[in-house]
Order: C-alpha cells, then sequence, then structure tokens
C-alpha cells in the first residue's frame, strides 16, 4: 500500500484532491461477480455511493455527454439530425450517457413540459446484467455499489444487455465487448466524483454517499411540491434492490414520461431464476444456453454471439467445470435488430 | 450586468425574456439554479420558443418575435393601474418628478418633431422644463400634469392587457398570471432580476427593449439591490471587455466619445461635455471627464501630448457620420470604397446579416486579412462549396492572408466576464505551428506601418510617428504592460488638490485608482473605468480569494470588478432617504450615521449624506430616468414598433413600417420582403452544445448537435406536409437555405391582431468548415438593418416562407 493511497471511495467533495493518488477500489472491494460463485468475500465494507441526477435543475445542455466523451475517451460519430435534440441518437459502445427528450402536455392543464432526462447505467443494487453475463468475473460489483464491466474479461455474447432492466449495455460493433457507464470507477477510487456530475454547471448531477444523496433529494422534493409538483419523488427502483444512480423526478408518479424511464423495472424472473445465488455453477453451465435463446425471444435487443465467442464461453465453463456437451450450447437463431 | 452573475442567487424572482440563459449561458445560470434551490426563487421565461431555460421555469408564456417593448409597456401600466409602485424609490430616485416641457408629445404612432424625409426627430422638446435658477424644475408630489410620471402614465395607457395580446400573442391570462408574479417585487424587500441577451438587442429598436425593462425595475425599486438589476448576459467570454476598451467604432476606451468632425479642437469637444448637476447638491460624476480624457490622451501620445497642442486632440479620427459600425463597413465596402480590411476574431460571413451582400462585399475588397485561430468561413468567403457557398471563385479578385493566432488558454490576460469581473487567466498550452498573439500580430503591424512613415512620410504621420510605445520589447508587448498601461500612472508628482502639501501619488507609480487621475497631464491611463485593476498592490485581477464574509456571494477579493471593485452598481439605491436598507437581510450598503459601510463598495462618496446626494451618480440629474430626454433617437420613452419585416401592421400606424429613425440603406429596401410573399416570421438563436461558430471544429461538440436544423410547430408542419427529420428549403428574397426540420410542441401559433403567426426558430453555428455537416446560417436570410441607436442588426426578427426540400449538394 503506498502511502500516496486515495482514502477509500467514499464520496466527491467541492475540492478533491489535486494530487496523482494511487486508485483505492480493488479486487478486495468486489462483493458480486458474475459466473463466479465462490468469491471470496470481500477485505472491507466501502460506504455506499450514489450518483443523483435532479431532472428539475437540468438544462440539457449535454455537457455531461461531452465530459464523458472526453474522460473515457470514446469516439461516437458525427451524425445527421433526426428531428429532435438527441445525439448521437441512442446510447453506444462510445456513448455511455445521452440527454433524451420529450415534450409532454399535460392533457389536464394543457401545459407543455420539456422532459430532459441524463440515460445511462442506473449501477443496480441487484444487477440484472451481472447476473445474465456467463463469462466468469466480466461484470462485478463493488461495496460502494458501482457496477463494472471488466471488458478484457467480456465474451460479447451480449446477454448482459438481455438482462438489464433498463436497456442500458451497448455492444460494440468492432471491438465486440460491451460498454456502458462505469460511474467513473477510476475517478471515484481516487477520490474524485464522475466526470458528469463533475461539468454539471447546474449541479443537477451530485455525487456522494447514498444516504446523503437521498437527504438531499428529500430537500428537493419539498421544493418541488410547493412549486406544484405535488408528486415529485425520488426514483430508486425497490425492484432492482435500488439504484446508485438515482433521479429527483418532478412528475414522480409517471416516471414513463422521461423518455420511458421504466415504472417498475424488475429482472426478469428467468434471469433470476437461472442465476440466483442458490444456484449451483453446474445448474448455471448448464442452463446457459438455453436461457440465452429465450431470453433473446424475450427481449428484442441486440444479442449477437459470434461462434468464436460460444467457443470461448465453452472453453471458460470448461475451465471451471470440465466438458460440457457442446449440444446443449445452441446459438441463438434469431439475430436481434439495433 | 448592473450586479454580478453570483448575486443572481439573492434573488427572489427571475425574469429571462429577450435571452435564453439556461441554453446560452449555462454556467452562469447556476446562480438561477441556486437562487432557486435555496431562496426558492421562481423562474419566468418570455420567449418566443419554449426554450431549455423554459424546461426549467415556474411560469412560460410565448410572445412574437419583436413585440417585447409592448409588453413591457403593458406590464409598467399593469402595476401602475394596481399599486405595484415603489413610491418612495420612484419619487426620489427617478426623475418622475421632473417637469417635462409642453413641445413633447405622442400621437400614432410617432414621437412629436418627426421628420419622414431625413428618418429622425426634432428632439428640442424632449427635456426638462429649466427654472430660473438653472435647475430642472420637480414637483415632488408628482401632481403636475407635466411631470414624468403623468407623461408615463398617459403613454402606456393605451398599452391594455388585451391590446399587449393584440400584438404580442401573449394570451391575456398568462400575460396577467405573471404581471402578479412580478408586482410582488415592488415590496422593498423583494426583488426581481432581469436577464437578458441578443435576444433584446437584436432589434432594430433593441435599446428600447432594454429600457423598457430597466423602467420595469426602477418602478419596482430593484436596481441597486442585491438580486435585483439588468443583468445583460454577453455573448462572448470577453465581450464586456471589449465594450469597456471602446472597440465601437463611435467610442473611445471607458466610453468616452470619438470627437466627431464638428468637434474642431478640445475646448468645443469639452463644451458638450460639462455634464453640470441638474439638480442642487448632486454628484454628476461625469465632471471628471477631462481627467481621463487627458489621462487617456497621455496613455497614447505621451510628451507629444500637451496643453499646448490640446493634448493631441488633432491626432483623434473625427466621425464625419454617428458611427463606423460593421453594417455601414460592409455597404461601403459593397459600394467598392474599400480596399483592405482587417477582421480580427470575427467572422462576418456568418454572423453578419444578408450573406449575398456580405460575400458580394468581400469580393470587391483588394486585400482581406483575417486574423483567427481557427479557419472561418470568412477567410475562406471565395471558394465554392456547393450549395453551401456558391461562389464563382475564379471571379473574386480578392487577396486574402489568414494570420493564425492563438486561443485564450494559450496565452496571458484578462477576460472581462458580464459581471464586470476582470480575470487573469494564465497561459496553459504553447500556441501550435506559426500560431502567435494578436498583440504580437498588431505589434508587428504598427512597428512596419511606423518605418514606412518615417521613411516616406506622409500626409499626417504624427499620430503614428508619436505614438506611445514603451514596451520592453516592442515588437512584442506583454500582457503585464499592457495592463498597467490600462490601469494608469503618475507621470510626475500627483498631489492633494486641496493641500498641495501632500502627496497623492509619486512619479512613476501605479495610479491607485482612478479618483488619482488628473486634467493636467500628470497622470496616464489607457481606459479609466479599469483603473485599479493593476495599481501598486499588483494584479488585482490574479487574486482568487474565495472568501465570502457577507454570505451573499459578493467575493469582494476574487479577481477584480470595475468600477473599483464594486460588485453592484447603484447600490446607493438599496438604501432608503434616510441609509437604512430597503432589505436589512440582504444589505449591499448601509449609512452608519457618518459615512456609507457595508458589503460592497458604495457606489457614492462614502461622505456623502443619504438625504442630499442621488444614487444615481453617473446621471446629472442624481436620478435614474424613466424618461431619457433626447438621449435616444428613437423617443424619450419606448413605443411599439414592428419589425422592418412584420407579419402585421403597426396597431398604432399602418404606414409605419419599423423603427422611423433607424438607418436603412437604399440599396436594401428592394429585398425587404412582405407579409404576403414571406407569411412567416424568423428567428435566430445560438445552442448550447456551441460557441458561435467556432466549435464545428471540434469533435465533440459535432457529436452533440451535428447538422443545421429549423424549429416550427406541429401546425406549421401539417399545413405545409413538412415532416419530423426531413429536408425543408427557407426563403425569402435575400437568400435560400435548407435545413432538417424538427417539428415541435415548444413552439406554437400566435394570434395576433387577429391573424395566425407561425415561428421558424433558426439556430446560428452551421457553415462549410470545420467537422460538423455542412449547412448554413439564419444570416443568409436576416435583414441588413440595425438598431437605431448602436445599429446592432435585427437579427432576431424577419420573414420566410418554407416549404419540404431535398438534401442540400455540397
Amino acid at each position: 500500500m503506498s502511502e500516496n493511497m486515495a482514502p477509500p471511495p467514499t464520496t466527491a467533495v467541492s475540492n478533491p484532491p489535486v494530487e496523482a493518488l494511487a486508485p483505492n477500489l480493488g479486487d478486495g472491494d468486489i462483493v458480486l461477480a458474475s459466473a463466479t460463485p465462490n468469491l471470496p468475500p470481500p477485505t472491507r465494507q466501502l460506504e455506499k455511493l450514489a450518483k443523483l441526477i435532479d431532472i428539475s435543475k437540468c438544462i440539457g445542455c449535454k455537457a455531461c455527454q461531452s465530459a464523458c466523451i472526453e474522460w473515457n475517451d470514446t469516439h461516437p460519430e458525427i451524425g445527421v439530425n433526426f428531428g429532435s435534440y438527441e445525439n448521437p441518437h441512442d446510447l453506444s459502445s462510445e456513448m455511455f450517457t445521452l440527454m433524451r427528450f420529450n415534450e409532454y402536455e399535460d392533457p389536464e392543464t394543457g401545459n407543455l413540459d420539456w422532459l430532459i432526462r441524463k440515460d445511462g447505467c442506473m449501477h443496480c443494487e441487484d444487477p440484472g446484467c451481472l447476473k445474465a453475463c456467463p463469462s466468469p468475473g466480466a461484470i462485478v460489483k463493488y461495496s460502494n455499489g458501482i457496477v463494472d464491466f471488466i471488458h478484457d474479461k467480456c465474451i460479447g455474447c451480449g446477454y448482459c444487455i438481455s438482462g438489464c432492466p433498463f436497456d442500458i449495455p451497448r455492444m460494440s460493433p468492432t471491438k465486440h465487448v460491451v460498454a456502458k457507464c462505469t460511474l467513473c470507477s477510476d475517478r471515484v477510487s481516487v477520490g474524485q466524483g464522475p466526470a458528469c456530475a463533475k461539468a454539471c454547471p447546474t449541479q443537477a448531477i451530485v455525487f456522494g454517499t447514498k444516504d446523503d444523496m437521498i437527504a438531499h433529494a428529500e430537500e428537493r422534493i419539498t421544493d418541488l411540491n410547493g412549486r406544484g409538483y405535488d408528486h415529485a419523488a425520488l426514483y430508486d427502483p425497490p425492484g432492482v434492490g435500488g439504484t446508485h444512480v438515482m433521479y429527483v423526478l418532478p412528475i414522480g408518479d409517471k416516471p414513463e414520461l422521461y423518455s420511458g424511464l421504466p415504472a417498475d423495472p424488475k429482472i426478469s424472473d428467468v434471469v433470476q431464476g437461472w442465476k440466483g445465488p442458490t444456484k449451483s455453477v453446474g445448474m448455471a453451465a448448464i442452463g446457459l444456453a438455453a436461457v440465452g435463446a429465450v431470453l433473446h425471444s424475450i427481449f428484442t435487443k441486440p444479442n449477437r454471439v459470434t461462434e468464436h465467442d460460444q467457443v470461448e464461453a465453452e472453453e471458460m465453463v470448461e475451465d471451471i467445470l470440465g466438458p460440457v456437451e457442446t449440444a446443449e450450447l445452441a446459438t441463438p437463431q434469431d439475430e436481434g435488430k439495433a | 450586468m448592473t450586479n454580478s452573475w453570483t448575486d443572481i442567487r439573492n434573488t427572489d424572482l427571475v425574469i429571462v425574456m429577450g435571452g435564453n440563459a439556461a441554453e446560452a449561458h449555462p454556467c452562469g445560470f447556476k446562480w438561477v439554479t441556486e437562487a432557486k434551490a435555496h431562496r426558492g426563487a421562481r423562474l419566468i421565461v418570455v420567449d418566443p420558443r419554449f426554450t431549455r431555460t423554459a424546461a426549467v421555469s415556474d411560469y412560460y408564456a410565448p410572445i412574437r418575435p419583436g413585440t417585447d417593448i409592448a409588453w413591457l409597456m403593458g406590464m409598467i401600466r399593469w402595476m401602475i393601474e394596481n399599486d405595484k409602485v415603489h413610491w418612495e424609490y420612484v419619487r426620489n430616485f427617478t426623475n418622475a418628478a421632473f417637469i417635462v416641457k409642453d413641445g413633447f408629445g405622442w400621437s400614432d404612432g410617432l414621437f412629436n418633431g418627426y421628420d419622414p424625409e431625413t428618418r429622425s426627430y426634432d428632439m428640442s422638446e424632449w427635456d426638462y422644463v429649466i427654472g430660473a435658477d438653472g435647475f430642472a424644475q420637480v414637483d415632488m408630489t408628482l401632481q403636475h400634469p407635466r411631470c414624468v410620471w403623468n407623461l408615463l402614465k398617459a403613454h402606456v395607457d393605451q398599452y391594455t392587457p388585451e391590446m399587449v395580446e393584440r400584438i404580442t400573442g401573449t394570451p391575456t391570462d398568462k400575460f396577467l398570471h405573471i404581471a402578479e408574479m412580478i408586482g410582488e417585487t415592488a415590496a422593498p424587500d423583494k426583488t426581481m432580476t432581469s436577464m437578458y441577451a441578443l435576444g433584446w438587442t437584436q432589434h432594430s429598436k433593441g435599446s428600447q427593449n432594454i429600457r423598457g425593462m430597466a423602467m420595469l425595475q426602477l418602478i419596482l425599486g430593484n436596481i441597486g439591490m442585491a438580486g435585483g438589476g439588468m443583468n445583460a448576459l454577453r455573448g462572448h467570454s470577453n465581450i464586456q471587455g471589449l465594450t469597456d476598451m471602446g472597440l465601437m467604432s463611435n467610442l473611445l476606451p471607458g466610453y468616452l466619445n470619438m470627437p466627431k468632425e464638428s468637434e474642431v479642437d478640445y475646448a468645443t469637444y469639452m463644451s458638450t461635455r460639462s455634464f453640470t448637476p441638474l439638480r442642487p447638491g448632486q454628484t454628476s460624476y461625469w465632471q471628471n471627464y477631462p481627467k481621463f480624457m487627458v489621462s487617456f490622451m497621455k496613455a497614447m501620445w505621451g510628451d507629444a501630448a500637451q496643453p499646448e497642442n490640446d493634448w493631441a486632440y488633432h491626432y483623434l479620427t473625427k466621425l464625419d457620420v454617428p458611427n463606423y459600425d460593421i453594417l455601414r463597413m460592409f455597404e461601403l465596402m459593397n459600394d467598392g470604397r474599400v480596399n483592405l480590411y482587417f477582421c480580427q476574431g470575427f467572422n462576418p460571413l456568418l454572423a453578419f446579416p444578408d450573406r449575398g451582400k456580405i460575400t458580394s462585399a468581400l469580393s470587391k475588397l483588394k486585400l482581406l486579412v483575417t486574423i483567427d485561430p481557427l479557419e472561418t468561413e470568412t477567410s475562406r468567403f471565395w471558394e465554392n462549396h456547393g450549395e453551401f457557398n456558391d461562389v464563382d471563385t475564379a471571379s473574386i479578385q480578392t487577396e486574402v492572408i489568414q494570420l493564425p493566432s492563438t486561443c485564450f488558454a494559450e496565452d496571458d490576460g484578462s477576460l472581462t466576464n458580464s459581471g464586470r469581473w476582470l480575470q487573469w487567466h494564465w497561459k496553459a498550452s504553447t500556441p501550435p505551428g506559426q500560431a502567435k498573439l494578436d498583440t504580437w500580430v498588431m505589434a508587428q503591424i504598427f512597428l512596419r506601418v511606423r518605418e514606412l512613415y518615417r521613411q516616406e512620410g506622409g500626409v499626417f504621420p504624427d499620430p503614428i510617428l508619436n505614438l506611445n510605445w514603451e514596451y520592453a520589447d516592442e515588437g512584442d508587448p506583454t500582457p503585464d504592460e499592457l495592463a498597467r498601461e490600462i490601469n494608469g500612472r503618475a507621470l510626475t508628482t500627483v498631489y492633494d488638490t486641496t493641500d498641495p502639501t501632500k502627496v497623492v501619488v509619486e512619479a512613476g507609480k501605479q495610479v491607485l485608482n482612478f479618483s488619482q487621475l488628473r486634467d493636467d497631464g500628470s497622470t496616464m491611463s489607457g481606459c479609466w473605468v479599469y483603473s485599479g485593476c493593476w495599481n501598486e498592490d499588483g494584479n488585482n485581477m490574479a487574486r482568487r480569494d474565495n472568501a465570502d464574509p457577507s454570505g451573499m456571494g459578493v467575493y469582494p477579493n476574487w479577481t477584480w470588478s470595475w468600477p473599483l471593485n464594486r460588485r453592484t452598481l447603484y447600490n446607493r439605491a438599496s438604501c432608503d432617504m434616510d441609509g437604512k436598507p430597503w432589505d436589512p437581510s440582504r444589505m449591499v450598503i448601509e449609512w452608519n450615521g457618518e459615512k456609507w459601510v457595508g458589503n460592497d463598495v458604495p457606489d457614492i462618496s462614502p461622505t456623502a449624506k443619504p438625504q442630499d446626494v442621488g444614487p444615481f451618480i453617473m446621471n446629472a440629474e442624481g436620478t435614474s430616468r424613466l424618461f431619457s430626454r433626447a438621449m435616444m433617437r428613437d423617443g424619450p420613452f419606448p413605443t411599439h414598433m414592428e419589425p422592418f419585416e412584420s407579419p402585421v401592421p403597426n396597431v398604432f400606424n399602418a404606414e409605419m413600417r419599423g423603427n422611423p429613425v433607424a438607418r436603412v440603406f437604399e440599396a436594401d429596401v428592394a429585398d425587404l420582403g412582405t407579409s404576403e410573399e414571406f407569411p412567416y416570421v424568423g428567428t435566430s438563436y445560438r445552442l448550447t452544445e456551441h460557441f458561435h461558430y467556432w466549435t464545428k471544429h471540434n469533435r465533440v461538440n459535432s457529436v452533440l448537435q451535428p447538422q443545421f436544423f429549423v424549429e416550427l410547430s406541429v401546425q406549421l408542419a401539417e399545413e405545409k406536409g413538412i415532416t419530423n427529420g426531413g429536408w425543408v428549403r427557407i426563403w425569402n428574397k435575400r437568400g435560400s437555405v435548407k435545413a432538417k426540420a424538427v417539428v415541435t410542441k415548444r413552439i406554437k401559433p400566435l394570434i395576433c391582431d387577429g391573424k395566425t403567426v407561425h415561428v421558424v426558430g433558426m439556430p446560428i453555428h452551421w457553415g462549410f468548415t470545420g467537422n460538423a455537416k455542412k449547412g448554413f446560417g439564419p444570416n443568409s436570410l436576416t435583414v441588413f438593418i440595425g438598431d437605431a441607436n448602436i445599429e446592432t442588426p435585427e437579427s432576431k426578427a424577419f420573414l420566410v416562407n418554407i416549404e419540404p426540400s431535398e438534401e442540400p449538394v455540397a
């Protein structure tokens, strides 16, 4: 342990450290790892973190998108206008966060609301992506709540995409790995907040301990109640065990208005049954491909598994469990559409 | 801004009208969210479109582009009718009580004295009655029928809520709801802040739009208050600095005037600048004009400026027209009367109206020099880019020289923000390639020109040969040297005017601030309002102490604010006649019985008794002005004027087109369209993803908003068969552009004078250089007419037609 190591990741303070620090988020902080039933217990419990996105303060300026591109050094394409302020047009392996715009007229008052929501990974307490992932250790969850993809372990099967109740992870068409928001785990591990929160000019995005963020949200909700938003609410959906990215929603009783934010997101029963904590590794491995196929017919998102990926997946499973019947690892038949 | 960005957090009510702060000033807008979150402040947005600012507002109302005066006069009428007036403030701190000459009047949309031949007013009756004592006559009871207050009441009387709706399209119920919200801030302990930008300036009557709101703010007692004020959100990081430093064709640094041709010598020039107080005991600070002027002349010409030669007054250029604004320059250029044009940090091919005319004018130059860190369309105006710049390159003989300059992060220096803070910045990066500092470029050109004058003489070489040029490396003046010169110093020892034995400042030392400047040639200062920025304490602009002892966001030791590090202008008006704060919980300054003390630098002599001296010390009245006398060409009160291209006639005078005294070049008249040919109202604006025309060179900005689009209502799209995301063509007599259509509920048809009015919104940004998709700008369509007082082009209201179209061919 270097002396110059960041304090355990907790919260972004207003003046984060300026000196170079060694990351303080390691294997000992992992509490969940995909396809890894015998994960050693974590060496410590970090404080739970959360990013809070206050929609009532968000002006849709896309500084968060810009900061995300810059920090993660991604290269989304310069696209075209499709009749909307949304650019790029969807999340991608090069665009981890996206401002979504919806023009909503209240049917009773006729008043217009321009509902702008920053979309991206919610960092579920109970992450469906991680549960669906067949590759050991490709998706991990730290005890502070961050769900991270470990790209060099990703086999590109896309099951995490199907497992996500928020439709967030995206496959890179060139690298054949799935990518999403990391909650800037690399920044957080050295005492900084996420790049998007840093860039947000109106502090619509704030970051800290989950308790602090909930308390902050309560203040905001009181303010919104005083402005006629009687149903303003914190979005921290229990169906996924709560999330480490939360929203303050002015129209809290209708989250779907915010470009389809699910009212009650849940991990699909198939994924739950398939990789629940009580299931044995053997069951998981055997059920793997079949469930993948079923999942695929349930979700319409891309789920391309190349032959190479499949062979690689088989090899990994074999490494752990010994030989399995190839026949059982059926290739999903219908290729999803983007 | 009268106040600072950080002060906005002290407000109770924000009105964003004539601007779109969340979109164009997202970082400054944080103070609005602060005020909302921590003070429970409300936000009102009035705009033709439901903007990003509207998305976080408490109340929104639509308005037809170019009708803000009617709206604001209607608001003033409502305040008077409903007794939402801060009476003590109005009576004492405005010119409401001043008696006006009998000849002043208004009828049929025009003030008295209009001459249609010269397109100007005889303004001699637009003034106060001066008594035998030499002072303006007042009636503090406000009963006199000719006092400003009663003239104002009569003037606004026609702007009933119904009339406001008829002209502006703002539904009466929404107008009245906003009136109730604004009216609450007439209470002495409530404030409203006005945040505006180019949505008010870019009209042929832009200055009057702003005056309208300033008058409303005065009637409510919101000027000089914490959380109040008139807050102009400037469009560049240093555009406030540009104005302060006098980069206007009719100004010298520090808002001194460029002489007119008729002002043949210094005495004549000064004769109209005596600024004698109009009321007993008033300060009338411009009485110090000679000190600032002589110190400026000494900064310019040093020893060559002496009392015997009128301080080298004859070296200054004299204006033979009111100003050589950019519109006039391009008009002259298009007439073949300009040979060489230096275009420094400016992209007129996209920024100035009637792009066809700009292209034609540039094509008539012999030499165009562009100085810019990035490739601009202007520097490539001769290059054919298909439909995007369809010029015949072979026929253009203009020689173009591009001089690469630096970006702000490649240089030390200061930027003056909207709140008048001079913020020093430090070089972070080395300029790439052959890029050079603008100061280096200008110095190198100057030295060569001076050498030519030395060798060859000329008609009048003196101003060039004698220009004061005292820099360690004369080919490369440093930002430090320039800043110290701007602050000013004593050339000979300066003594106290009342006690000649007392030394104020030793020869060679920096002056503390402009209070030490003299009109006897013993001091120099490049820009008096900036004096104090770099005195013997050092570079005050580089201060970075974020302590906030008042808890009100004053940050007195963070950088330096002109004038005198004062953060809120007219702050004496934050107190009553006894010097007690109207709102003790937001005390700016107060009178302690002997002097003014508090959280800011008082905007008045520290020992001036509150009962004696008025708060508006820059005015000869000592008060603010609800009636602006003969200071504005288009009237002492704002009156409703339609844009030059308008969908409806002026309700007060159907014959009147636009601003009756705005300058119109004859060649442009034929290009003005009517609503029969071009039924839709075009308006222009910026997007938050961009900075003007620059960021299309940046990949990230280009990703976030890649392609030129226009916004139109669902109803207009249906009418014209336009699909969302499809191509449209928009045109008028001046030009034609193609864009993607964004069909939106955020623009609604308005009913004005019984007619349905559709608005088509067009963002600026795209051209034919950079990473983003090639596109157009609204300036292909905008009118070549400016504001009647300061010639800011009318880019916010013009007429167009629209139809479905095909993708343009590059």
